[in-house]
């Protein structure tokens, strides 16, 4: 047990391997073989349709959810192979999600971030109050929300909404957060101030960051994977990516806005 | 290029000719209604008092209230709601957040458009065979309610589905992401946010089975009863059914007595119909999201 | 740490227990469709089985299960019954509620559509014992009166209430039908100079027959299976009807006139259940044929399942 504990604290914070996923028998992403180290941001860029969004979903087993959706291969989160957890739910407790659209679930600000805590049974108001308020700050969306905390988290503006997610997201107290395409519905300004955030956040957890702009990737992510019409082209250290290092054209030719 | 503008015009007037051929027949469904509760207004408006709602009938249905049948009915929705409004609504939550698109749904579908299609004397003679005969009802508000709860359960469970589908699959999908189960996201985010929604449809089963005589008539419901229903497993007059003896098998009816039964039984269908359809306008009207 | 976290919760517990419980609401509307076929079969069995022939069920017009000596049980009469109400129900209605399906889907906008569809839905809510009332109370002098006819209950009297009551439904399936035709039809068809109604005649009708079959379908089974109004306003002589004045008796009205006055158990107990099977596959039949017309498929054509929700795309 200890020696299984020594050697799944040493696993990287997601490992796959062979990973193919299909939509009612039509592939959608094929041969993936990737490892995200912990506490580090992993970029994934590739244009649309390249099947970014689907790993993200085999990882946290939303192919439980999702009709016709099918995995092969492995995926491992911490060591651990996703498909022998008898509790799909408690994995998905560890690993926050934060969609390309904001989703403002239609309850109040104060209940978006509690919920999360409330569905594991948290039921005593000031530890709600201190999660709230914990993830909210942290999501850089206190100041703005602290008068109206009981209005409807579905109204924000979608900046706000955004960092709602976020904060939604953080007070599962995850280990891992999944990004898919953060900024698409967001200002230029909330998403500089987002991306400050996910580089703070980078010292207590793992974050997979699939983006549609490889600046951001540029910026924030240690490694990079590029996707491609459902295949891995290749992972990379982000600076050698960059810096002309790539082993395949079309990685370079992705970087230097040839296409996509 | 005039022969054109002829043509244009032409075509013009002949739609014109055709919008107002459709206005007509349109009107002509409409129209008998409207006459029809006109004609109930006026001829039943006169018999209709406090004491012709309170208190029982007499001289052998030919003078007095209504109030049995009344009562009856209430006693008669209550009930099929109580069976028919958990059943639909998991039935409901099943199609809806649970069932995959295989064989096994298609034939739920089918039997749920097939529950609002069989005739109703055909669930009258069901209920005779289950619940008066089989189950040992006999006879009773028991046995005519879950007949009725059976018949009316497709309006339920149609009209929940549609409402839990007005909410956005992306709110679903959040809170799946989080680590919610299927039940709680309905718990939390599903339901909250149909239940208005579930109630209008549950109005408007309320308004379909108050009106309903053909399942009652053999099941439970009796022509004359002078007391008022004691429990479930008692029988009972109803509006419908009254409305029925009164016009059909009791001699020497005074006119205006069944013209005021079928002014109050159509006034509470009504009634109950649009406040249905006022919810659901007033909700349209109310965004969350 | 994962192996502590990976417990089944009582969260995960009450969930597979919900999943449960609504499943069984689920399959219940099965479990309802084959007890009715079960239950009334019960019932009927020993009539099918002894002094049933389906020659004279569905060939002799008489009816006479109370005779005492030689008691009949044929149920042509009361099928032309049927068929002639629900005949000329549909010849009122089918035209009617498919006019309104085109003013209210193709024609009206904003206020005036969305007053109009309330208006055919309150109409649809109006009980047919109501509905058997009025062709009791106020069509029947009205026919006496206009037509010189010795008496007002016959097929005419019934036809025309059924039509009444069956339109609303069948305007709402025809609406719906219209709406399903995608805009860029029209857009397209108007692009080349058609007008609103070349439009409707020439492309919104062809590309939603099916929905309005369907529409017919559902208003035969109404009118086939109403019992209230046809039991009250037709009435109720067996006869094979020649024209609208005579009077009829249906198959719905015969059940509920004698089940009352029948011994439970009796031949004649056993029939009336058997015309309830009869009548239960007829209109089974009807639905699902409506139903697979609603689906936008004649039958060998792939059907498109309603996906529900949780599989469909926001």
């Amino acid at each position: 047990m200890v020696a299984g504990q020594d050697q799944a604290a040493a696993a990287p914070a997601i490992d796959v391997a062979d990973l193919a996923i299909r939509y009612g028998g039509q592939l959608a992403l094929a041969g993936v073989t990737l490892q995200v180290p912990r506490n580090e941001i992993f970029g994934i860029i590739g244009p649309a349709n390249s099947g970014k969004t689907s790993f993200l979903r085999a990882v946290n087993r939303m192919d439980l959810l999702t009709p016709g959706m099918t995995v092969e291969g492995s995926v491992s989160v911490e060591g651990k192979e996703v498909r022998s957890w008898r509790n799909a739910y408690a994995l998905r407790r560890r690993i926050g999600v934060v969609f390309p659209l904001p989703v403002g679930l239609p309850m109040t600000i104060y209940e978006n971030v509690a919920l999360s805590a409330r569905l594991r049974g948290t039921r005593n108001r000031s530890d709600l109050d201190v999660i709230v308020e914990r993830c909210l700050r942290r999501a850089a969306l206190w100041d703005e929300v602290k008068d109206r905390l009981d209005s409807l988290g579905s109204l924000l503006s979608g900046g706000q909404q955004q960092r709602l997610t976020i904060a939604r997201a953080l007070s599962q107290d995850p280990s891992i957060l999944l990004l898919d395409e953060f900024s698409i519905a967001v200002d230029p300004v909330t998403t500089m101030r987002i991306e400050e955030v996910l580089a703070e956040l980078r010292a207590e957890m793992t974050i997979v960051m699939v983006t549609n702009l490889v600046q951001q990737a540029r910026r924030l992510a240690s490694q990079t994977a590029f996707f491609l019409t459902g295949e891995l082209v290749e992972v990379g250290e982000t600076e050698t990516l960059f810096e002309g290092g790539a082993r395949d054209e079309r990685t370079t030719a992705y970087l230097e806005g040839k296409f996509g | 290029m005039f022969e054109a503008t002829a043509r244009n015009r032409r075509n013009q007037s002949v739609e014109g000719g055709f919008r107002l051929l459709f206005l007509w027949m349109t009107c002509m469904l409409i129209l008998p209604v409207v006459l029809i509760l006109g004609v109930l207004i006026y001829r039943g408006g006169p018999a209709i008092s406090y004491e012709f709602l309170l208190t029982p009938p007499t001289d052998g249905m030919t003078a007095g209230g209504i109030l049995p049948a009344l009562i009856g009915t209430v006693w008669l929705v209550v009930v099929a709601l109580l069976a028919s409004v958990p059943v639909g609504v998991a039935a409901a939550l099943y199609l809806s957040e649970y069932a995959p698109d295989n064989r096994l749904t298609r034939a739920i579908n089918l039997a749920i458009i097939n529950l609002a299609g069989v005739p109703s004397i055909v669930h009258a003679l069901f209920g005779v065979g289950a619940f008066v005969i089989f189950f040992r009802f006999g006879t009773s508000i028991l046995a005519a309610s879950l007949t009725l709860a059976i018949m009316t359960l497709p309006v339920v469970i149609v009209s929940t589905r549609e409402s839990l589908q007005t909410v956005p699959r992306a709110f679903r999908e959040a809170c799946w992401n989080m680590g919610a189960t299927r039940w709680q996201t309905i718990r939390k985010v599903v339901l909250p946010n149909s239940i208005s929604g579930i109630l209008t449809g549950v109005i408007l089963e309320v308004s379909r089975t108050a009106g309903e005589t053909a399942p009652i008539m053999f099941t439970g419901a009796v022509f004359f009863s002078p007391f008022l229903p004691q429990s479930v497993l008692d029988q009972t007059m109803a509006m419908s059914l009254h409305l029925f003896v009164i016009q059909t098998q009791v001699p020497n009816v005074p006119e205006h007595v069944p013209f005021g039964v079928a002014l109050v039984l159509i006034s509470m269908v009504l009634a109950m119909n649009g406040l249905s359809i006022a919810f659901r306008v007033y909700l349209r009207g109310r965004k969350k999201w | 740490m994962n192996a502590a976290a990976d417990r089944r919760d009582l969260s995960w517990w009450v969930d597979k227990v919900a999943q449960i419980l609504v499943l069984a609401g689920g399959l219940s509307a099965i479990v309802f469709i084959v007890g009715i076929f079960l239950f009334i079969g019960r019932e009927g069995a020993g009539f099918i089985f002894e002094g049933f022939s389906l020659r004279e069920f569905l060939l002799s017009p008489r009816w006479t299960p109370t005779s005492n000596h030689n008691p009949t049980f044929g149920a042509l009469a009361l099928i032309a019954g049927t068929a002639s109400v629900t005949g000329l129900a549909m010849v009122v209605a089918v035209p009617f509620s498919l006019g309104a399906a085109i003013y209210i889907g193709e024609f009206a906008t904003g206020r005036g559509r969305e007053t109009l569809k309330v208006l055919v839905e309150l109409l649809a809510a109006i009980p047919s014992v109501v509905w058997g009332f009025v062709g009791l109370s106020i069509m029947n002098p009205l026919i006496v009166r206009v037509f010189d006819a010795p008496v007002g209950l016959n097929v005419l009297n019934s036809g025309i209430i059924l039509g009444l009551m069956a339109a609303p439904i069948m305007t709402t399936i025809a609406e719906d039908a219209l709406k399903a035709v995608p805009d860029t039809y029209r857009e397209a068809a108007e692009a080349m100079g058609a007008t609103r109604w070349q439009v409707i005649l020439k492309v919104v009708l062809p590309a939603g027959r099916n929905g309005l079959v369907a529409a017919t379908l559902l208003g035969v089974g109404r009118g086939f299976g109403e019992t209230m109004a046809v039991l009250m306003a037709s009435g109720h002589a067996v006869n094979l009807p020649t024209s609208p004045f005579d009077a009829v008796r249906a198959l719905t009205a015969t059940i509920a006139a004698e089940l009352g006055e029948t011994a439970e158990g009796s031949e004649h107990w056993q029939a009336l259940f058997t015309l309830g099977i009869f009548l239960f596959l007829v209109t089974f039949t009807i639905n699902f044929l409506a139903d697979v017309f609603v689906r936008g498929g004649l039958p060998g054509r792939r059907r498109r399942g309603r996906r529900p929700v949780a599989s469909a795309n926001p």
